[in-house]
């Protein structure tokens, strides 16, 4: 029996759209996904290390924060990671048993991609901890427990998917924690930390995780099995609709059509709903670069690219993959590209805009580092908006509106041109900033880099007809693509 | 209207449409029977510029698909849900289509205001996104969606399909409301013989993307059909 399914998910793996790729294409992703692979496993090395030459235990630092650790773990689950019910349906009526159905799906979840990328970091750091001669079994019996933990995490989101906004109630939990931590009112790792020591020290702890692995994933069964009926656990859940006119864009013509859709399309949509929430994110990406004496100064154009950046990189990537479900009515009505193409244009600049407002916060490192923001802005206006929409040409992915995953997780996402083209839109402004600093100071090479975003603004009308140019050649390729429903 | 010249498709060396010439003249109304994969839908396809022909082409109202795009500014179309932006309600989705059309507000308002009977109380005013909408009702919108803006070529793919019986009468009275206007060119497909003979003036046969049978509709072409059809 598992043998059939087994089969039927080989079969949607290598039929998936953007897979069927030549073979060219196929071995470039194979060495980008073996180089990546190298860095977060050189990262899990890394951090036995890095840790024990900032004169700390690694062990046990590692332990002290895997509480926060798991909490975010489970945040980013709930946003992103995807049950998949939908495949469920056709198999209903067929001669399997029911048991064998959902041991199947609930089984399909645990190899996905939000479980096994912790392997990355947990693996290689076990592997060193025994080398540098820590407790093998300890260190065994350690590894099985976190292994336990992610699978606890993977059950809670299966179970927990279906209450909405849950994600803000941890987000609001991680945040009180670190807060009380660090005004040092309430330490919860001087509670966790011991545990996840005593996970090594204390073998038999060990089945703490365990048992309520087993228990967890006995219930989720149940709970699943119990709610597969098509009005059940299988219904999709519909919104009550409100009509929205929206008329104050009337005035902007053709262009206000459109902006009034593309408003709706991410109010209404839950995927488009995720990419507001890493906008959001993107936002605090400078804190990690800006008073942190440990980046190279140059970097620091990076961040200004990033904390403005953030819908352009999320939304205006999929352009025009966001209207992929009914792009062949857009194909068949009276509309001129260039109206649709400006359409996206403003939505990126004006949510770039927003961006670098909400940014102001960084006045608190000093106004040059506001600066920096501020030509990160200007950078991302006038060069990025316009490589985003013409990576857009070449993606080729439908996109699952209703799915809220799948912004990262997809394989199916994976574009090497759409990758190609991140080149420029990230390398060009810290080469132009590097360069200023060497020739000059830091004024100069926030110069170089604003005057290409002013190059690129004044250069809009040319590109703009090349991008159309290059949608117009991909459109009945395009148009295929989207037909295949993921 | 529509003059088609020796226009194929063919995928991998398989020629799933060849037709060598076909006219459609001004105000017809136009059926297209067969059965699956005879090559209706690819047609319209084709009619609507969203594939490329093998060889050939088609011209509309003079002007080329696949090389002019001026035709989408007289053709309405509606082939399937994909023609549907799930996350609006059905108001929002015709008045979408109405700036597109350069209609205001007040013209859609007329247009659904006409059609009220045929959307049965369903449509309008239920608090419901097109995604969530039956199949059925999902065409109704789609159907009168293609008649915004009084477009001189309509092209409905497989409209009979999914609807209830009184839907399917009312459509009818539309679709031959619209035939009867000299100016609007009417195309349909169907696997139903009778409601394609009742609606079309002309009804073209399609074999295995071969034009079949060509004939203006009279009394005894529903039974020409049906003996064609029958194995």
């Amino acid at each position: 029996m598992i043998k059939k399914f087994i089969y039927l998910e080989w079969k949607a793996f290598t039929r998936s759209a953007s897979f069927g790729a030549n073979l060219a294409m196929k071995i470039l992703i194979g060495f980008l996904m073996i180089y990546f692979s190298i860095i977060f496993i050189g990262m899990g090395v890394g951090a036995f290390y890095i840790l024990k030459k900032l004169n700390l235990e690694p062990l046990s630092t590692v332990n002290k924060f895997l509480i926060y650790y798991f909490l975010f773990d489970l945040v980013i689950r709930l946003l992103m990671q995807a049950i998949p019910v939908l495949n469920i349906k056709p198999l209903l009526v067929l001669p399997f048993k029911k048991p064998t159905i959902v041991h199947f799906s609930l089984g399909k979840t645990a190899l996905s991609f939000f479980n096994w990328v912790h392997a990355f970091f947990f693996l290689p750091f076990s592997i060193v901890l025994a080398i540098e001669g820590y407790d093998i079994v300890g260190i065994i019996v350690w590894h099985f427990a976190i292994l336990s933990l992610i699978y606890i995490n993977n059950f809670l989101n299966i179970i927990l998917s279906n209450i909405d906004k849950l994600f803000v109630v941890f987000i609001g939990i991680i945040l009180a924690l670190g807060a009380a931590q660090y005004y040092k009112i309430f330490d919860i790792t001087t509670f966790t930390a011991p545990f996840f020591q005593g996970l090594y020290n204390i073998k038999w702890l060990v089945f703490i995780p365990v048992l309520i692995l087993i228990g967890l994933y006995a219930f989720t069964f149940k709970y699943f099995k119990n709610n597969l009926y098509l009005d059940a656990g299988l219904s999709k859940k519909e919104d009550i609709a409100t009509t929205e006119n929206l008329s104050w864009l009337n005035q902007f013509g053709t262009l206000g059509t459109f902006l009034k859709n593309d408003i709706k399309l991410i109010k209404r949509n839950k995927r488009s709903k995720t990419t507001i929430l890493m906008s959001v994110l993107f936002l605090f990406y400078g804190l990690i670069f800006f008073g942190n004496s440990h980046q190279p100064a140059v970097m620091h154009i990076f961040a200004g690219i990033f904390v403005s950046g953030g819908f352009l990189f999320v939304f205006g990537q999929f352009v025009p993959s966001w209207d992929s479900s009914y792009y062949q009515l857009m194909m068949t009505q009276n509309i001129p590209y260039r109206g649709y193409i400006t359409s996206k244009w403003w939505l990126v600049v004006i949510a770039t805009f927003i961006s670098t407002i909400l940014a102001s916060f960084y006045l608190f490192y000093g106004w040059e580092i506001y600066l920096t923001i501020v030509v990160g802005a200007i950078y991302n206006i006038g060069v990025n908006s316009h490589l985003v929409l013409l990576g857009g040409a070449f993606t080729k992915t439908p996109i699952d509106l209703s799915n809220a995953g799948g912004a990262f997780g997809d394989k199916k996402a994976f574009n090497v041109n759409a990758m190609l083209l991140t080149l420029p839109k990230l390398l060009l402004p810290v080469a132009l900033y590097g360069l200023g600093l060497y020739l000059g100071d830091k004024t100069l090479g926030l110069l170089l880099v604003a005057g290409a975003g002013f190059l690129g603004f004044i250069l809009r009308n040319k590109v703009f007809s090349l991008i159309e140019k290059r949608y117009k050649m991909e459109k009945y390729s395009t148009i295929s693509a989207y037909k295949q429903k993921s | 209207m529509i003059q088609v010249n020796q226009l194929s498709k063919k995928y991998n060396g398989t020629t799933v449409l060849n037709i060598d010439n076909l006219e459609i003249p001004k105000g017809q109304s136009f059926g297209l029977v067969g059965n699956n994969g005879a090559g209706k839908t690819t047609f319209f396809s084709l009619l609507l510029d969203l594939i490329q022909p093998s060889t050939g082409n088609i011209r509309s109202n003079d002007i080329q698909v696949n090389t002019n795009e001026n035709w989408k500014s007289f053709t309405g179309s509606f082939l399937d849900e994909s023609f549907l932006i799930g996350y609006l309600t059905p108001e929002e989705y015709f008045y979408f289509i109405g700036d597109l059309r350069h209609q205001n507000k007040a013209d859609v308002d007329a247009l659904l205001a006409r059609h009220e009977e045929f959307f049965n109380g369903e449509i309008l005013k239920n608090k419901k996104y097109l995604r969530d909408l039956s199949k059925g009702n999902q065409k109704k919108v789609g159907i009168i969606a293609t008649l915004i803006g009084h477009p001189e070529v309509i092209i409905l793919d497989e409209p009979f399909a999914n609807l209830d019986p009184t839907t399917v009468s009312r459509l009818k009275k539309i679709i031959k409301e619209l035939a009867e206007d000299p100016n609007v060119t009417v195309l349909v497909s169907s696997h139903d013989l009778q409601h394609t003979v009742e609606v079309c003036d002309r009804i073209v046969a399609l074999n295995k993307g071969e034009i079949v049978k060509d004939i203006q509709t009279s009394k005894e072409t529903l039974q020409e059909l049906e003996l064609f059809f029958a194995v």
